[in-house]
């Protein structure tokens, strides 16, 4: 059974413009111990469709839908459910360390706090877990900075700090929004690294929302692609980088320069995202689609499952795509 | 090619007072950037990696006068841009243009895009005519790829890549020769930093501009770059042509950096094997003695903490590779 299992869901904002959809008619499930990877540039509603599922949503918006995790629905539901949940069952890790660990607290506070709200343990059993899982993150000497604020700290180690505190509770899920964004690609490897390493070690399950498709390649096993705030593709992670089957996502996989060898000119998709104010009516990739016809402005093309494990959603079939 | 920027000896140092201090406390030296050296050539494009931290930006900016750096900077072989009274830097601003990371923040909201682009033509080419300068705005608009009918729109009207198309205009409105590009697509979407990087190569290409590219994404880098130079604690480890650099790295720090960059193919990146650094950027207040890069360095030795290495040619690399490493 999933773990997670997010069945169409919808997330839309009101503003003083109009209602912005953020998100649309999205389903996805993550199995415990897996990976799966949300891939999609800012507006695709990647990290509403995380928010939304853990009640994080900005107080104007809604979520309908439904969200079931380990049998029981969360979306809308209650504080005192989330709050049952949320740390303890499904925990999350933020893009910005800095903004997202509270500047006043003490990091054994903040990280303790998780142990006695949710475990019930005594402040002391849980500075001492807090140390402890600071080792496991492998920041040095942990004992004695385990006292310091996060000011104290840098970049990487505040981001070790926050993983070490979503991990206190041994959650079965864990979400890590753009967790390496903010950070140098050496902090970023070691930041990976540990990531893969904590996940064997607590077999926990993640779900990895990103923009990087590096970083998706080396840790995901599975990857769902989103463009204005609906799923375009989803694959396991070998075939999607193969043999991409969407047009939005073969342009992005072409539209990145490459370390490893030389790229000679990059192909770009042109035109930008839609303004989720007043998203096209077919398919949302259409005005930048190189196949786009009048067919793809009738309707929003439908996900449909075309090979074990792959779905897209795109009316044209993919060998037509050349 | 002739050189168009001769930078020798480049030292920016800021003195630091902290909090706390009494007044007459003498303030700390902090080094950001220290003894550095390089030649730009005409239309060549030069990039800057390192980490957040290791210069890159001050040193542009020392560069443009934007922060005070000492040594020399020789236009043209000619005179030092650092020496310069701020009447005679007047002249060498126009030719030397600047690009900035956040696209929305560098450009003033309450001016039309018109305005924006024809300010450094306001400053720089006071004897052109208001019709005049309007039509070379126009005229650069479509250049960048902006609709000449949005003139009269606000920055708050664009997206992210189109404000950066307006940036590169502003930039090249007064024909520099050369374009210090600080960040120009780390804030953009993968789709739309393709289309920004196609255009600041082609424009490069037409008007023969020299580029100093500085950027963390060393994808970008290899793919913009002519050569490039690795800066770390404000000091050049490595320097070499593009092809050299990537192609077989010499410093350790070089390749730590270039093993830690994920490479979008599950097969390679499964595979591959980083370079793990140990620990942080030590602070530039107090940087390691000998060579800075050693508290994290896998080959370090008692040698490195006693002696700087020389940025020097190696046997083993290529001509125009320099290396600074006792062991590389």
């Amino acid at each position: 059974m999933a773990l997670l299992d997010i069945r169409n869901l919808s997330v839309d904002f009101d503003t003083n413009d109009g209602t912005v959809s953020a998100v649309s008619d999205v389903s996805l499930s993550v199995a415990p111990g897996a990976t799966l990877a949300i891939v999609g540039e800012s507006g695709s509603g990647k990290s509403q469709t995380a928010f939304a599922a853990l009640g994080l949503l900005a107080r104007n918006g809604r979520a309908t839908g439904s969200v079931m995790f380990d049998g029981q629905e969360i979306l809308n539901a209650p504080l005192s459910v989330l709050n049952r949940i949320r740390a303890a069952e499904i925990a999350m890790v933020f893009q910005d360390p800095m903004t997202s660990l509270n500047p006043y607290m003490r990091v054994s506070d903040q990280m303790a706090e998780v142990l006695t709200q949710h475990k019930g343990m005594s402040k002391r059993d849980a500075v001492a877990a807090s140390v402890r899982m600071l080792d496991a993150v492998k920041i040095p000497d942990a004992k004695a900075r385990v006292r310091l604020y996060p000011h104290e700290f840098s970049g990487g180690m505040r981001q070790r700090v926050m993983i070490a505190m979503s991990l206190l509770a041994r959650p079965q899920l864990l979400i890590a929004d753009e967790p390496t964004t903010a950070l140098d690609v050496t902090v970023q490897a070691q930041i990976m690294h540990l990531f893969a390493e904590l996940q064997q070690e607590f077999g926990m399950a993640v779900l990895l929302i990103t923009h990087d498709l590096g970083v998706v390649a080396g840790f995901c096993e599975e990857v769902l692609v989103m463009y204005g705030g609906r799923i375009m593709e989803q694959a396991p992670t070998d075939p999607l980088f193969e043999t991409p089957s969407h047009p939005y996502t073969r342009g992005l996989l072409k539209a990145i320069p490459r370390v490893d060898v030389a790229t000679h000119a990059l192909d770009t998709i042109p035109g930008s995202p839609p303004n989720m104010l007043h998203p096209p009516a077919g398919c949302p990739f259409e005005p930048r689609c190189r196949w786009a016809g009048e067919d793809c402005r009738a309707a929003v093309p439908p996900l449909d499952r075309f090979a074990p494990g792959r779905s897209r959603a795109c009316i044209r079939k993919p060998e037509e795509l050349t | 090619m002739t050189d168009l920027l001769k930078v020798e000896d480049l030292r920016v140092n800021f003195d630091i007072h902290r909090d706390g201090d009494m007044p007459w406390t003498p303030p700390r030296r902090l080094q950001a950037v220290s003894g550095v050296d390089f030649t730009l050539k005409q239309g060549e494009t030069l990039g800057i990696v390192g980490e957040s931290g290791c210069g890159k930006s001050t040193l542009a900016r020392a560069l443009i006068r934007l922060v005070p750096g000492e040594g020399r900077a020789l236009w043209l072989g000619s005179e030092n841009l650092l020496g310069l009274s701020r009447s005679r830097m007047m002249k060498y601003r126009s030719q030397i243009q600047m690009v900035f990371q956040d696209p929305l923040a560098s450009l003033d909201p309450r001016m039309t895009v018109g305005q924006i682009i024809a300010e450094p033509l306001r400053t720089h080419r006071r004897d052109l005519s208001a019709p005049r300068v309007k039509a070379r705005v126009k005229e650069m608009m479509e250049r960048v790829g902006l609709l000449p009918n949005q003139i009269n729109r606000y920055p708050h009207e664009f997206s992210g890549g189109q404000c950066q198309r307006i940036g590169i205009a502003r930039a090249l409105i007064v024909e520099p020769k050369l374009v210090i590009c600080d960040e120009p697509v780390s804030a953009l979407d993968v789709s739309i930093q393709a289309q920004v990087i196609n255009l600041l190569m082609r424009l490069q290409q037409e008007m023969g501009l020299s580029l100093i590219f500085i950027a963390h994404d060393l994808s970008v880098v290899r793919h913009i770059s002519n050569r490039v130079m690795v800066l770390y604690l404000g000091k050049v480890m490595e320097i070499a042509t593009r092809d050299a650099l990537f192609g077989k790295p010499l410093h350790p720090y070089t390749q730590a950096l270039m093993s830690a960059v994920p490479i979008p193919d599950p097969k390679i990146e499964r595979n591959k094997t980083t370079i793990q650094l140990e620990g942080d950027l030590p602070s530039p207040m107090a940087p390691p003695s000998g060579c800075v890069f050693r508290t994290r360095c896998p080959k370090a030795q008692a040698l490195c903490a006693d002696n700087p290495p020389v940025l020097e040619r190696k046997a083993d690399g290529e001509e125009d590779q320099k290396v600074a490493c006792h062991f590389a």
